[in-house]
């Protein structure tokens, strides 16, 4: 079996996931979570000792390019998409008292 | 002449040969989404000012005779998760309900170059997480072969778009199977390139080391074509590799004499429908008939493909969708309490169910204390699920497979049990994780009437054999059907 899935874990993953769940959303990410890791759980029937972990399928090596900017300059469309905005910047909510 | 029952390939001969005008054919497009979208809702943005501009821009350029390729005055559709400029792109969320990018990914470049006509966005799971274009903020996506039915997802706006002939060709995008299921429920082709073939630079990212675009037809001529014009090296995306040569086409030959073609024994077993399986081995049959050598085989490692595929496709959306939140663009909640509970806020509304959901998965194996035993296991599992594929191709050109385990669902089936729905993706996901390409081609249909695909694979870059067989397949099918056999 996987991983108990308390509600401290759930509480903890929504700090992570900056997501606030109202209690039935919680309850259903419990049973959800819980069902998903079962499962994901029989990856242990694997034995993957001295197989190292696959991020790329390709040989990957850095990809350099000369810092040159090509892109002109969209402030004005960028900002046009901000909920709020002002002075030509995004506006948030104070966060320094 | 219906235009809409032309082959993408043969309307651009039309448009450069001077008997269509470009116009005529975004006027035939517009005209069949009119007349469709009621029906199937495909589309979650419809450009028609913008494309008959386009059009006219287009055909200067033609009457120039600046503008030769296979796909010129073309119309096309694009998922609403590839970002075009000026022109709204949602990823069918509503935190994004309002976005309007300032920039066009590589791929609409590409399709601009080769004088193609965006003429709207394609409706898709929210995220592009989904099997069945039913988890979208703007509404379902239905089955253009029967209304009642799902189209597969989540490039599901895309495929039945072309399957209901609003548009001829589209582009969709692949992580988990996201463009040959929905191809094989909607009965058209649709193929998703080698990882790296195409960039994915303006591409909105969900799990960024198995995402790639790849096209959308009615046939697989067209595929190769559209495929021509997206593929491309970028050095946008330091993911994109430099192929040796972008000539698709070329690959289009009826000629499978002597093609090894593997069929894993694993996929064919408990789960597939028994109808979607006669249709696929007889796909099979039609290419021994034709020349190649099939042979069944263990492939080994498909129970492994759907949890590792879970785990890495979690971990990159929770880190990848991190970006939304209610500052820069999109949705923001109206009440809160400060910065932090603004975004939280703003995330809880703005995603739906399957996206937090794996969001939280995700958040969770990446968390401390659990990352080795879940992410690091899952990349293990990867590169053993990639050296299954290599063993396999070291003994067969191809790979023959069914693209998915049934025929579309009933719409309102799917949403109720997230794992059984994941269950679906069995065999699309192993050739993500191991970057594969991959093209489903429809071989048939069920007793009801559904369509069924079925999906060749060939090692990484090997497009152009797996476009041979593929289109060897559909020639093969064609005469079989004007001669009334078979299926």
């Amino acid at each position: 079996m996987a991983e108990k899935i308390t509600d401290e874990t759930i509480d903890y993953v929504g700090i992570l996931a900056k997501l606030k769940l109202s209690p039935s959303e919680r309850e259903d990410a419990k049973a959800d979570m819980q069902k998903m890791l079962d499962y994901i759980d029989k990856l242990n029937e694997l034995d993957t000792s001295g197989i190292e972990p696959m991020s790329h399928v390709f040989p990957v090596k850095n990809v350099f390019r000369e810092d040159v900017v090509t892109n002109g300059d969209a402030r004005e469309q960028m900002l046009a998409n901000a909920p709020e905005q002002r002075d030509g910047q995004y506006q948030v909510p104070k966060t320094v008292e | 002449m219906d235009l809409m029952k032309l082959t993408a390939v043969q309307l651009s001969e039309k448009i450069r040969a001077g008997e269509v005008r470009a116009a005529e054919a975004v006027e035939a497009a517009l005209a069949a989404i009119e007349a469709q979208e009621k029906r199937i809702h495909a589309f979650i943005t419809v450009d028609r000012d913008g494309a008959m501009k386009a059009a006219e821009r287009v055909q200067k350029r033609i009457d120039a005779g600046e503008l030769k390729g296979p796909l010129a005055g073309v119309p096309i559709a694009v998922k609403d998760n590839i970002c075009t400029k000026g022109l709204k792109t949602t990823c069918a969320s509503k935190i994004l309900y309002n976005f309007v990018p300032t920039y066009n990914a590589e791929v609409i470049e590409n399709l601009e170059k080769a004088g193609m006509i965006v003429i709207g966005k394609t409706n898709m799971d929210e995220f592009a997480m989904g099997s069945t274009t039913e988890t979208s903020f703007f509404g379902v996506t239905k089955n253009p072969r029967n209304p009642e039915h799902v189209p597969g997802g989540s490039s599901g706006g895309s495929c039945a778009a072309v399957g209901a002939g609003e548009v001829l060709c589209a582009l969709g995008s692949d992580t988990g199977g996201s463009i040959r299921q929905p191809s094989s429920f909607c009965g058209v082709t649709g193929l998703k390139p080698t990882y790296g073939a195409v960039s994915r630079y303006g591409l909105i990212a969900y799990g960024s080391s198995l995402d790639q675009i790849g096209p959308v037809a009615n046939d697989v001529t067209d595929c190769a074509a559209l495929l021509s014009v997206i593929a491309s090296h970028d050095p946008k995306d330091s993911t994109s590799v430099e192929l040796e040569d972008y000539d698709f086409m070329g690959a289009l030959r009826e000629d499978v004499s002597g093609l090894r073609v593997g069929i894993p024994n694993e996929y064919f077993g408990e789960g597939l429908d028994p109808e979607v399986k006669s249709r696929v081995l007889h796909a099979a049959e039609v290419l021994k008939s034709c020349g190649a050598q099939v042979e069944h085989f263990d492939l080994g490692m498909l129970e492994y493909a759907i949890p590792a595929y879970y785990v890495i496709a979690s971990a990159e959306a929770s880190s990848n969708l991190e970006r939304f939140d209610g500052v820069k663009y999109g949705y923001r909640a109206e009440d809160f309490e400060g910065l932090h509970d603004m975004y939280k806020q703003t995330r809880s509304q703005g995603f739906g169910p399957e996206v937090k959901r794996r969001i939280m998965l995700g958040s969770f194996v990446l968390s401390s204390g659990y990352y080795d035993a879940y992410y690091l296991k899952a990349l293990r599992t990867k590169a053993l699920i990639k050296k299954s594929f290599d063993d396999a191709f070291a003994k067969y050109d191809v790979i023959l497979a069914p693209a998915a385990p049934t025929a579309a669902p009933r719409l309102g089936e799917s949403l109720s049990d997230p794992l059984a729905m994941y269950l679906g993706d069995i065999y699309t996901v192993s050739v993500n994780l191991a970057g594969l390409p991959g093209i489903s081609v429809p071989c048939g249909s069920t007793s009801a009437g559904l369509p069924v695909g079925v999906q060749i694979l060939a090692d990484c870059f090997k497009e152009k054999t797996i476009l041979r067989a593929a289109y060897t397949l559909e020639q093969a099918l064609g005469k079989e059907a004007q001669h009334g056999e078979g299926i």
